[in-house]
């Protein structure tokens, strides 16, 4: 070597520790909501009943899966505002297959499905007719909607009763699941996702499109496929979502879940997620999903009335991204 | 008299990083005092900090003798401190007047006077030889060289007594160079001080009267520049010296044909043919603008062949690209081929993903199974690149936003290195970093050819490419000339053959 300097020693120092405080941000913003309504309410041993845990968790799922889609299209420095008109338009192919007398199973797969052909429509949008992410998928909120109410005859679709009705129950039977299936298949489906995004090939390769394309593509990486992958496999999400509003609402409703987006997207930047791209946790977004279905039940329990929730989460997500910008500036 | 300005023993730390540890150094009027150091040895902070973006932690600082502790840029600016970045910051849909008066626009009952603007904009603008300079102009529209005399003439409207200038040619051609210079010495005989940062030795000769060399966030070193040698110069910077930038080649006869470019037409690029042997390192000179690096990107598939060929044999056989046959970067790659980008920020890096990702994202395979990264081979496959390369770095786990521009561009390089590209494709590597991650890159290219890598280098900086390459081509307005031995060019030849190959054509 010419006169270089000494090569550095890598220790592996405190920036695993630190990225893990890092992370704990959004989750102490949970445990604070939490607190603040306890002390608030009149009876604490009542709002920290398992009980009221059960109520809390059954009505995060919708948004929860939701997050969990939206976060990989966030860390790819995307956005989908179609999320909302996805969930009816999948509850809605859910109740139908129903409603024919086909079996559960392929009435959830239905839903599924269509909310992945949703995503991937946005995807070729993006890629193929180069429309950026916000404008593509404002137009599939629109399009997605108007199929919902055509193919529902403009009327909520009726079902049988299934088992699909108690994926999202509040108190599900046996009483030893505690929490509703389709809550723990969203955990699971949190933990297999956040593996995917930190430790796959794909999931660093999301990380990168988000980051930076220009770089990613020079780097090999075939950016436009990567991007339907990713609007299609939020879009499955999406459509499970949907199944779920199914499920609690017992019918097909394609007018429901109108604004759902940004209760996910809300999730996703509570959680850390940067629209900017390239940033952004699994974990951050589920909590960020709790949050703001703590502060629904908990405005609930002390009987305010629904513009002062909607006050706060507002305020909530302000202060939530200032924070994180204060946080991200100390390290 | 007291100086213009004196700072005394300024300190700033960033969490763990001292970027300034005891900085002094005094400005007087009517001088031009150049601040020399590596990157990273605070000089940008430094400027940060005279300009009012960021605070001091310790030390003083004086104008005339009168404390001076600046709050905010438009505090700096009332002193008469006027800061003109490496990169501009003009608002490219304004008009030049709007630009050059942004913050003290003349007005008249509320509304800007806009026939009073324009007459100052064009008093300011009349020091300048630049016909294209119309007030009215949007500065989107302007060249860079003429955006920047609209960024001077800015600070000039501020009635600015002390210039900062940090890298102002690194965009520039050669011309804009000297009508800049003209510009600077023109303020000086009006007694403003102004402060020039540039990494290079040659410019800061021709323009500089003083010297302060920084480094690790003081100052070792002060001078009239007459008196200290080039060599004097660097070693301050280093802390040590540099007999030999560029290492010695273990010259062998090159090996077989990596890569043929026959008859290469793209966009920006009429015409280019060359071969390239293993254990070569072929040069590519050339003014900016000229195709070079359009030449590399339609080589990597970055941009369409529109007519020729470019023939890679390498490792998975031989692979043609032509008109019909596209290229795309993930097929170059694995045809053998790798990329470092001029443009470290815009196509290089991942800036927020950590060093290991950004080393191992060409090839994910080698510390992967079944697509599931195994993490700690990922890092230590990194680290390996980090200690061979030099990269200043506390772990592979840092994200590549928190290292210094010439750190940066070693991890880009690294990210070659990982990939086990045979033929090495870099545009500009050593463009914008201090001497020292230079000598490391140089380093790690020769090392490359003489491991048997074949490296085509494009530059704009004709030492390094003398220092360093077989063979040399020339890129003049889209057209490239015959490849020939380095030892049957002159810099003179290069630069006639940049400026005048259509005449032979």
């Amino acid at each position: 070597m010419a006169a270089t300097t000494a090569p550095a020693e890598t220790v592996p120092v405190t920036s695993a520790r630190r990225r893990t405080l890092a992370r704990l941000g959004p989750f102490l913003g949970l445990v604070v909501v939490i607190a603040v309504f306890a002390l608030m309410t009149d009876s604490p041993s009542q709002y920290l009943s398992i009980r009221n845990f059960r109520i809390v968790v059954a009505q995060t799922v919708i948004v929860a899966l939701g997050a969990i889609g939206m976060t990989m299209i966030i860390v790819s420095a995307g956005i989908d505002l179609s999320v909302g008109s996805a969930i009816a338009l999948t509850g809605v192919v859910t109740a139908l297959v129903l409603r024919a007398g086909m079996s559960p199973l392929l009435a959830v797969l239905a839903g599924v499905v269509a909310g992945g052909l949703v995503g991937v429509v946005n995807g070729l949008a993006i890629t193929r007719l180069k429309v950026i992410p916000f404008i593509a998928t404002l137009g599939t909120l629109g399009i997605a909607r108007g199929v919902a109410k055509w193919i529902a005859d403009q009327q909520t679709v009726n079902v049988p009763e299934t088992w699909v009705n108690d994926l999202a129950v509040t108190f599900p039977r046996p009483e030893w699941l505690v929490v509703a299936p389709g809550v723990w298949l969203t955990l699971l489906l949190a933990v297999g996702a956040a593996f995917m995004l930190r430790r796959t090939i794909f999931g660093r390769h999301v990380f990168a499109i988000g980051s930076n394309e220009a770089a990613a593509r020079a780097c090999g990486i075939s950016v436009d496929a990567m991007k339907v992958a990713i609007y299609g496999l939020a879009g499955l999400l999406f459509g499970l979502s949907g199944v779920m509003q199914m499920s609690r609402l017992r019918q097909g409703d394609p007018t429901v879940a109108i604004g759902t987006e940004l209760d996910v997207i809300a999730a996703v930047v509570i959680g850390g997620g940067s629209l900017n791209g390239g940033v952004g946790t699994i974990l951050g977004s589920m909590i960020g999903a709790t949050i703001m279905a703590v502060l629904r039940n908990g405005s609930q329990q002390m009987g305010w009335p629904n513009y002062i929730q909607e006050i706060i989460i507002g305020a909530i997500i302000v202060v939530a991204v200032a924070l994180d910008r204060v946080r991200t500036k100390a390290e | 008299m007291p100086p213009l300005l004196r700072v005394e023993g300024l300190r700033k730390r960033f969490g763990p990083t001292v970027a300034l540890d005891g900085m002094s150094f005094e400005l007087a009027g009517g001088q031009v005092h150049a601040l020399i150091g590596e990157n990273g040895a605070g000089k940008s902070t430094l400027m940060n900090v005279l300009a009012g973006a960021l605070r001091a932690d310790a030390g003083t600082m004086a104008i005339d003798g009168t404390p001076y502790v600046p709050v905010s840029p438009l505090d700096a600016r009332r002193h008469g401190i006027a800061l003109i970045h490496q990169e501009l910051s003009l608002c490219p849909h304004l008009s030049v007047t709007e630009n050059i008066l942004m913050g003290r626009e003349p007005s008249r009952y509320g509304l800007v006077d806009r026939r009073e603007a324009e007459a100052q904009a064009r008093e300011l603008l009349a020091n300048f030889p630049h016909p294209e300079l119309h007030p009215a102009r949007l500065v989107g529209d302007l060249p860079i060289a003429a955006q920047q005399v609209v960024e001077i003439c800015r600070a000039l409207a501020a009635r600015a007594r002390i210039l900062l200038m940090d890298e102002p040619t690194s965009s520039l051609q050669r011309a804009d160079v000297d009508h800049l210079f003209a510009l600077i010495c023109r303020l000086r005989d009006q007694g403003i001080g102004i402060v020039y940062i540039s990494h290079f030795l040659e410019e800061i000769r021709e323009i500089a009267d003083v010297f302060t060399v920084l480094r690790d966030g003081r100052s070792v070193a002060t001078g009239a520049l007459a008196s200290a040698t080039n060599d004097e110069l660097v070693a301050q910077m280093v802390g040590r010296s540099v007999d030999h930038l560029f290492p010695e080649r273990r010259r062998s006869d090159p090996g077989e044909i990596l890569l043929t470019v026959d008859n290469l037409a793209a966009p920006s690029v009429r015409q280019a043919r060359f071969e390239l042997r293993r254990g070569e390192v072929l040069g590519i000179a050339g003014l900016m603008g000229s195709g070079r690096t359009e030449l590399i990107r339609a080589i990597f598939g970055l941009a369409p062949v529109t007519a020729g060929t470019v023939r890679i044999g390498a490792m998975s056989g031989e692979r043609q690209v032509d008109p019909g046959n596209p290229a795309s970067p993930r097929r170059q790659l694995a045809a053998g081929l790798g990329y470092l980008s001029e443009d470290r920020k815009g196509e290089g890096l991942a800036l927020t993903m950590s060093l290991a990702d950004n080393i191992t994202m060409t090839r994910f395979s080698a510390c992967a199974t079944r697509g599931w990264l195994r993490l700690s081979d990922q890092r230590q496959q990194a680290a390996k690149w980090v200690k061979a390369l030099g990269v200043k770095a506390r772990t592979p786990d840092q994200a590549a936003q928190t290292l210094s521009g010439g750190n940066q561009q070693k991890v880009a390089l690294a990210r070659l290195m990982h990939q086990q590209a045979d033929v090495l494709l870099l545009d500009e590597p050593t463009r914008g970093i201090d001497i020292g991650s230079k000598a490391q890159i140089y380093d790690a290219v020769v090392r490359a050819a003489d491991d048997g890598k074949a490296v085509l280098m494009v530059s704009s900086y004709l030492p390094e490419l003398f220092g360093l390459c077989d063979r040399l081509a020339v890129m003049s307005r889209g057209r490239l000339t015959a490849a020939r031995p380095i030892a049957e060019w002159t810099p003179e030849s290069v630069l006639h053959a940049a400026i005048d190959v259509e005449g032979q054509a």
